[in-house]
């Protein structure tokens, strides 16, 4: 579906996608995850034939951007970071207006919009203009109207950012039965849950590069370990800290708030913390996430 | 510059989908349809107090050897206005709206529609809207017997290329606007078109340093076709008149389409 090269985009001085290469197969679910100014829009607006690389190459469908950009927008979906719902069209409208931009019938984009409304769980809502909406209920139509061609790829930009935790929660529910139905999504997030939850693989970006690559349980299997124990210590200083706890599981972290100890063995680990005479005011032992993967990698906590 | 146009293979039926977006916002909100409306009753009105009131006044001149009432020589001056005003309120506030604050563009340019569809789109709309305000605008010349019927259809389609050049200018020059504030300078630069441009008197009379910048703007080649129509006095100059506004025409789509085209697609 997708196959790039040293794909490369330069903004005058500013180098935002610094020569990546990716595959993405048909029926994958795929993320970009990483902080602001990654490069992941810039990646996003290259494969949705918007903007043309720099340098390096890219295929998509099989075919190449900067002669059949035309065509391969005609068999994407793309559902942007910013919401670019028409404020002059209701909720319907949006759906039919934007299915005559790739040819398709007035009855044919009726027959689409009903379906997809339904889909977005916006049948209510069919006649109401688009600037009422809650946040959640935008996003949904967005990611209708990305469907109303019946793409071959979708593409996502943050699906989910802005969103409260139940509008999430649906929007994921929506996702996955894409995804189910063999849809290949490519989606971009800042948030680990999100990418653990719909990407078969990802990459990890930073700088412009990918930095690692790989499943969600690969990733964290080979950039952390099984368990973490997370230390809080109130307001007094972690580097003291940092020299006592050395040794304990195979990696630490001192991060502003709270020491992170990577071990096999969380229970154990923080057993062994109170054993030295290390008595934190809140121990958490959790499972390993993408997060902390993050972290390794970058050297930094994931914050905006 | 036409060749370009010409072998980026516009497509007739997403060139169509840009201009029925537009259709469908009409029909969602009354508040455009008011807006609508209201673009036909400005020239009406200076018409009504201009020609009809003023004119009472002046009383009667010749042109081209022509003995005219005042109100006969300003009404086809105002029909040429109207088709100016109508298609740059849809090119200029309308269109910089979508491509600045509603992101419409963006979204149609992640569809097949390229930058030069949606400045045809767009375009074609504007026509759609001025050509309302055009015929309307004779209809009323006619029945207040200031235009021959005859003429009142030839000058239909003088009063459309007007429209054709305005609207692709001002799209042209939305492109550049970087705030609202930069259309109070367009709105002045419009009022000042529509002043001096032998609309409410012959720019003969005109100092004669003035009258050839006068010659250089865009609306008194408009008012020139429109009145040697509508008053049945066509000659050779309205060609140059004609190909002034063709040239403004195709120039002003060319621009807009390639500035949409560097602004979005980056």
């Amino acid at each position: 579906m997708i196959y790039a090269r040293g794909l490369v985009k330069r903004f005058g001085d500013f180098t935002a996608v610094d020569g990546i290469d990716l595959e993405v197969a048909p029926g994958e679910a795929f993320g970009f995850l990483g902080p602001n100014g990654a490069g992941k829009s810039s990646t996003m607006r290259m494969i949705s034939c918007v903007s043309l690389p720099t340098a390096g190459e890219l295929r998509i469908l099989g075919m190449d951007p900067a002669r059949d950009g035309t065509r391969i927008r005609g068999r994407l979906g793309v559902c942007p970071q910013l919401d670019t719902l028409d404020p002059d069209l209701n909720v319907r409208e949006n759906l039919t207006t934007y299915a005559r931009y790739f040819g398709i019938s007035r009855a044919e984009a009726r027959r689409r919009a009903d379906e997809l409304l339904e889909f977005a769980r916006l049948t209510e809502k069919a006649a109401s203009p688009v600037e009422p909406l809650s946040g959640g209920m935008k996003r949904r139509l967005t990611i209708a109207r990305a469907l109303v061609n019946e793409p071959d790829l979708v593409l996502l930009d943050e699906p989910t950012t802005g969103l409260d935790p139940q509008a999430r929660h649906l929007l994921w529910e929506r996702l996955f039965r894409l995804k189910q139905r063999g849809t290949t999504l490519v989606l971009t997030t800042h948030y680990m849950d999100e990418a653990e939850q719909l990407c078969d693989r990802l990459v990890v970006m930073d700088g412009g590069r990918i930095v690692a690559e790989g499943s969600p349980r690969s990733l964290i299997e080979t950039y952390s370990t099984p368990e973490v124990v997370e230390l809080r210590f109130g307001l007094e200083e972690l580097d003291g800290y940092a020299g006592k706890l050395e040794g304990i599981g195979e990696r630490l972290d001192v991060l502003p708030d709270r020491i992170l100890l990577y071990a096999p063995d969380g229970d154990g680990a923080a057993a062994e913390v109170h054993r030295r005479g290390v008595n934190p005011s809140s121990v958490l032992v959790r499972r390993s996430s993408l997060e902390d993967v993050f972290l390794h990698l970058t050297g930094r906590t994931l914050v905006d | 510059m036409v060749t370009a146009m010409v072998t980026a293979r516009l497509s007739p039926g997403r060139v169509g989908a840009v201009m029925g977006r537009n259709v469908d916002a009409l029909r969602s909100g009354p508040s455009y349809l008011l807006v609508l409306v209201s673009g036909f009753f400005e020239p009406v009105l200076y018409l009504l107090s201009i020609g009809v009131g003023v004119g009472s006044l002046v009383g009667d001149l010749t042109v081209d050897g022509r003995t005219l009432s005042y109100a006969q020589f300003v009404a086809p001056a105002m029909l040429a206005v109207s088709a100016m005003s109508g298609a740059l309120a849809e090119t200029t506030f309308n269109f910089f709206f979508k491509l600045k604050y509603a992101k419409v563009f963006d979204a149609i340019l992640a569809t097949p529609v390229r930058p030069v569809e949606i400045a045809f789109g767009e375009l074609g709309w504007a026509m759609v809207r001025g050509s309302m305000y055009t015929g309307a605008f004779l209809v009323v010349m006619t029945a207040l017997g200031l235009v021959e019927p005859v003429w009142a259809l030839a000058a239909l389609p003088a009063a459309l290329l007007t429209g054709l050049a305005f609207g692709a200018a001002g799209m042209a020059v939305s492109t550049l606007m970087r705030g609202w504030q930069d259309f109070d300078l367009l709105s002045t630069g419009q009022f000042a078109l529509f002043l001096f441009s032998g609309t409410f008197s012959p720019v003969r009379d005109y100092p004669a340093a003035l009258e050839w910048v006068v010659h250089a703007t865009p609306l008194y080649h408009a008012v020139e076709l429109v009145r040697a129509l509508a008053i049945g006095a066509p000659g050779w100059g309205q060609l140059v008149n004609a190909g002034y506004l063709a040239a403004m025409a195709v120039a002003g789509l060319w621009f807009a389409a390639r500035r949409v085209d560097r602004k979005l697609c980056v």
